[in-house]
């Protein structure tokens, strides 16, 4: 884990650290995306030994390690 | 280090790229934060008188005596006169907490991986935890995965190499559904992945306690977390006493005991001691080290993390305040120790949790598989029979 994990593109979408539309991205290393990038709703994480899924209401599935 | 923790804080993420002596670097736009949260932003910490170092010296030859060749338990003096040496001196706690760790329990490391098979909604309101509904934190609330899920999960610790798998649930207590369910699942992970199965589901009656045992339970969960006198700064909805009665059900009934701390919470080194001692009363098979990584939304998400220094200090002391247990790595080592993980291997811890946690991540098992075969501890399961 590099803690890439939380991306954002500055001023594209929102942080998925703390759902916000003008961070630029909080997310600490080592936590899975919290927030949808592309609404900014609370993700369902289901976090797991090898992984984790992370999912939005309306924009789906996101995975990863 | 402050123009690096400058570069490295700065918002948006936007560096300029480019070869040596390209006068026309391209701005890049990269989508990866760069931050280093943990830099530069540690607890304080307690001062720490002189002490000469003969002194030094002969507390920690005295601790040696006591523990391998009076094998006997240290007093709360005596770990408290090792807590007080200076940080010059932690390298020599950690070489004493290590010969004892190899003496008392011998080289082997015990992997484990943990799964959070019931997420958030949990009513207690632990004040480090993002997963209570008391605190408005990202953590949403999800309900108990499928048996589906559930199994994977164990084959993922499998296939890291681990021998202990713990389902874990965000609860004050089970109720009579989750009791089924977990009591499903038991033998069923046992007899798929041949995996010991340990649980962690809150408070337990009697009866509960019973069930557990009896169902095949082989370890059980429940963290004191901090000593009793700390304990009501950080949780109110119960109390430490039912946590300690929870703990003797387990061992009552015939399961190993898994009885946890939490360190960095703002107890003092006096009250870490009385933790200890509350331990050794308590006699638990394990004790998973976690080092409070502070989460967003709770009371505790304005603390910093504890010292990677200090937490190399604790990790000794926890080994020589109870030289028999498996002392496991848990959550927070990797933003608490960073690049000293390997260094609270040869300290006194002796097991770890591999890959992920309940809701953060941790270092790829690749990385702790290669450092345990770099220290040459072999990797397999422990048990209470030392
Ligand atoms: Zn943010
Ligand atoms: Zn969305």
């Amino acid at each position: 884990m590099d803690g890439t994990a939380n991306r954002v593109d500055p001023g594209v979408g929102f942080c998925t650290g703390c759902g916000g539309a003008s961070c630029a991205g909080c997310g600490r290393p080592f936590d899975p995306p919290r927030f949808c990038s592309t609404c900014g709703r609370r993700l369902t994480v289901a976090v797991t030994p090898g992984g984790y899924r992370a999912r939005c209401r309306d924009h789906g599935e996101l995975c990863g390690s | 280090m402050v123009p690096l923790l400058s570069f490295l804080s700065a918002p948006g993420g936007h560096y300029r790229n480019g070869m040596p002596g390209d006068a026309t670097a391209t701005p890049i736009r990269t989508t990866v934060t760069l931050s280093a949260p943990n830099r530069g932003r540690r607890q304080a910490e307690p001062d720490r008188p002189d002490i000469d170092s003969s002194t030094a010296r002969n507390r920690l030859s005295a601790a040696q005596a006591a523990l391998l060749d009076e094998h006997r338990l240290l007093t709360a003096e005596e770990l408290a006169g090792l807590a007080a040496l200076p940080d010059d001196w932690v390298t020599s706690l950690a070489a004493l907490a290590h010969q004892v760790r190899l003496a008392r329990c011998g080289p082997g490391v015990e992997v484990e991986g943990i799964l959070s098979a019931k997420t958030g909604g949990c009513p207690e309101d632990c004040h480090f935890c993002s997963q209570s509904s008391q605190f408005d934190t990202p953590v949403k609330a999800t309900p108990f995965l499928d048996a589906g899920e559930v199994l994977q999960a164990a084959e993922e610790t499998k296939a890291a190499g681990a021998t202990e798998f713990c389902i874990v649930l965000a609860v004050r207590g089970p109720d009579e559904r989750t009791m089924q369910r977990i009591l499903e699942l038991v033998p069923l992970i046992h007899e798929q992945t041949g995996l010991n199965v340990a649980v962690s589901a809150g408070l337990l009656t009697e009866d509960q306690a019973r069930r557990f045992a009896q169902g095949g339970v082989h370890r059980y969960n429940h963290n004191l977390e901090t000593s009793r006198s700390f304990f009501p700064n950080v949780v109110t909805t119960h109390s430490w006493d039912d946590r300690r009665d929870t703990c003797r059900l387990v061992r009552n009934h015939g399961m190993e005991l898994c009885c946890g701390a939490l360190i960095g919470m703002g107890e003092s080194d006096e009250q870490r001691i009385e933790l200890l001692v509350q331990l050794q009363e308590l006699d638990p098979t394990e004790v998973p080290m976690n080092f409070l990584n502070p989460r967003p939304g709770t009371p505790l998400g304005d603390e910093h993390p504890v010292a990677a220094w200090e937490a190399i200090r604790w990790i000794a002391l926890f080994r020589l305040g109870l030289p028999g247990v498996i002392l496991r790595y848990a959550g927070g080592r990797e933003v608490t120790l960073r690049e000293l993980q390997s260094m609270g291997m040869t300290s006194g811890i002796n097991a770890l949790i591999v890959g992920n946690y309940l809701t953060t991540l941790g270092r790829s098992a690749d990385e702790d598989l290669q450092m345990l075969s770099d220290l040459r501890m072999p990797v397999g399961a422990l048990t209470g029979v030392l």
